[in-house]
């Protein structure tokens, strides 16, 4: 019985372990968002949104972990106050922040567009009548088609991720998708996803902004905001996009 | 909680009634996959037992949400990139489908052969040596005592595979958890939204047992 105890005891402990330690920031991020946040060759997690924060936490003098949750559950875990914050090309809209989001300034300006298969005969949104579209949830990519559905006659089906997005695209499950412009133009040029970027099919756009879900950790947010503006005096957020977009 | 019910209530139940239709073409194929492969795995024919055990081991082998996303995304890129045959396209509800069928099916058959083996060898040998063929044998004499021992293992599978739909809600199905999610990520009620969901799962479950429990009841009785 002591035995017992003693093993049951020491999983516990063991359990608690990685708890108890973490006096750094706990970040999440999306898993594959392309140039922003992904794993490269060597199962690093690279990307603009990576490198922002690595030099911002340099400048400012913080620790964090940073881990891809995926999109919906990032969101889920800082809500949760699993995660402290997030960076994952979240564009900052007046309907986030009225229903919890605290954002950061903007580090990047994005846009929202349809992209469709190489050789596909879709040249707009006419063309999409009673054809069905892939989006992400809970992205201003799903609410631009959202707008559009009913206008247009399309059903809107949702991913988890944006490559799920693309593949559904690709495999002719889905007629089109939208996403962000940079997320879909780096994947078809690094990439070669077999997609194209259907002119005429942006919207208006927002900044990303990094977020946090909770007003205790406006400190994290005002570190962020001071951290992006010594970098971007420096040159060092010239040169992280230089590296990922040039 | 009212907020989430008054605004996407209908959404949400809409989603159950996907979810259903999703369990529904799922088991139904799944009882004929694991009627066929189930006897097969009876028979006296090697190859017969061979093929059903591959089949089962199989889809036992291999999680669902691997086999979801193999049937929505690999078979269509097989065929039509990797094999250029062109072409193929598969719904969410098709690849569903199939995936709850195979899925239920490999374990559906287990159920089957096991509700097979618990009958007696000596009814089959006795129906046999009254001169009624294998098969006649096997419909008249053996299945019908099978069924009985299989009902409370089957109705177990079923509530599995209902609730296995919520694994489909990642190739973009927009059954209860697939859209609960687009609840989520627009409201950012997760304690609301996931307590809704369960309760709404819970009570399609509840029924289910019932009416189980019904027809277990009639079934035990008269025959």
């Amino acid at each position: 019985m002591k035995k017992l105890i003693a093993v049951v005891l020491t999983a516990v402990m063991l359990l608690c372990a990685g708890v108890a330690l973490a006096e750094d920031y706990a970040i999440a991020t999306d898993t594959a968002f392309r140039p922003f946040e992904y794993t490269d060759e060597t199962g690093t997690l690279v990307g603009i949104d990576v490198e922002i924060l690595a030099a911002v936490a340099e400048d400012q003098g913080f620790t964090y972990t940073i881990e891809p949750l995926g999109w919906d559950a990032s969101i889920a875990a800082c809500q949760a106050g699993q995660k402290d914050g997030m960076i994952a090309g979240a564009s900052i809209t007046d309907a986030r922040k009225e229903s919890g989001w605290i954002f950061s300034d903007g580090y990047y300006n994005a846009t929202q567009s349809m992209a469709v298969a190489q050789g596909s005969s879709i040249a707009g949104f006419e063309d999409l009548k009673d054809l069905s579209v892939a989006v992400k949830i809970g992205t201003m990519s799903k609410d631009y088609a959202d707008s559009l559905a009913g206008q247009y006659g399309f059903t809107v089906t949702t991913f988890e991720s944006s490559p799920d997005v693309y593949q559904a695209v690709i495999g002719g499950q889905c007629a089109a998708c939208f996403d962000d412009t940079p997320i879909m133009a780096d994947y078809i040029k690094s990439n070669g996803v077999p997609l194209q970027l259907v002119d005429g099919t942006a919207n208006e756009g927002a900044d990303y902004g990094f977020a946090v879900f909770s007003p205790d950790k406006q400190e994290l947010v005002d570190k962020f905001n001071a951290g992006l503006k010594n970098i971007k005096a420096s040159g060092k957020y010239d040169e992280i996009l230089a590296k990922y977009l040039g | 909680m009212t907020r989430i019910i008054s605004t996407y209530g209908q959404l949400l139940a809409a989603a159950m009634g996907q979810t259903l239709l999703l369990a529904l073409y799922g088991l139904f194929f799944a009882c004929i996959i694991g009627m066929i492969v189930g006897i097969m795995s009876v028979l006296h024919s090697r190859v017969c037992r061979a093929i059903a055990a591959v089949f089962v081991n199989l889809i036992r082998g291999v999680p669902m949400i691997v086999l979801a996303y193999f049937i929505f995304f690999g078979v269509p890129y097989l065929w039509n990139t990797i094999l250029g045959f062109g072409g193929l396209t598969l719904t969410a509800l098709q690849a569903g489908s199939i995936c709850l069928a195979l899925n239920c099916g490999a374990y559906m058959a287990e159920i089957i052969r096991a509700g097979i083996e618990s009958v007696d060898v000596g009814q089959m040998e006795a129906a046999r040596s009254l001169g009624l063929p294998y098969w006649r044998s096997m419909y008249r004499v053996v299945l019908p005592q099978a069924i009985r021992t299989m009902i409370p293992s089957i109705i177990n599978q079923f509530i599995i595979t209902l609730k296995d739909t919520s694994i489909l809600s990642v190739i973009g199905f927009p059954e209860l958890v697939n859209t609960a999610k687009n609840v989520v990520a627009a409201t950012f009620m997760s304690f609301q939204t996931w307590a809704i969901v369960g309760a709404m799962y819970l009570i399609v479950i509840l029924l289910l047992q019932r009416a189980a429990k019904v027809l277990e009841r009639r079934l035990k009785y008269g025959s």
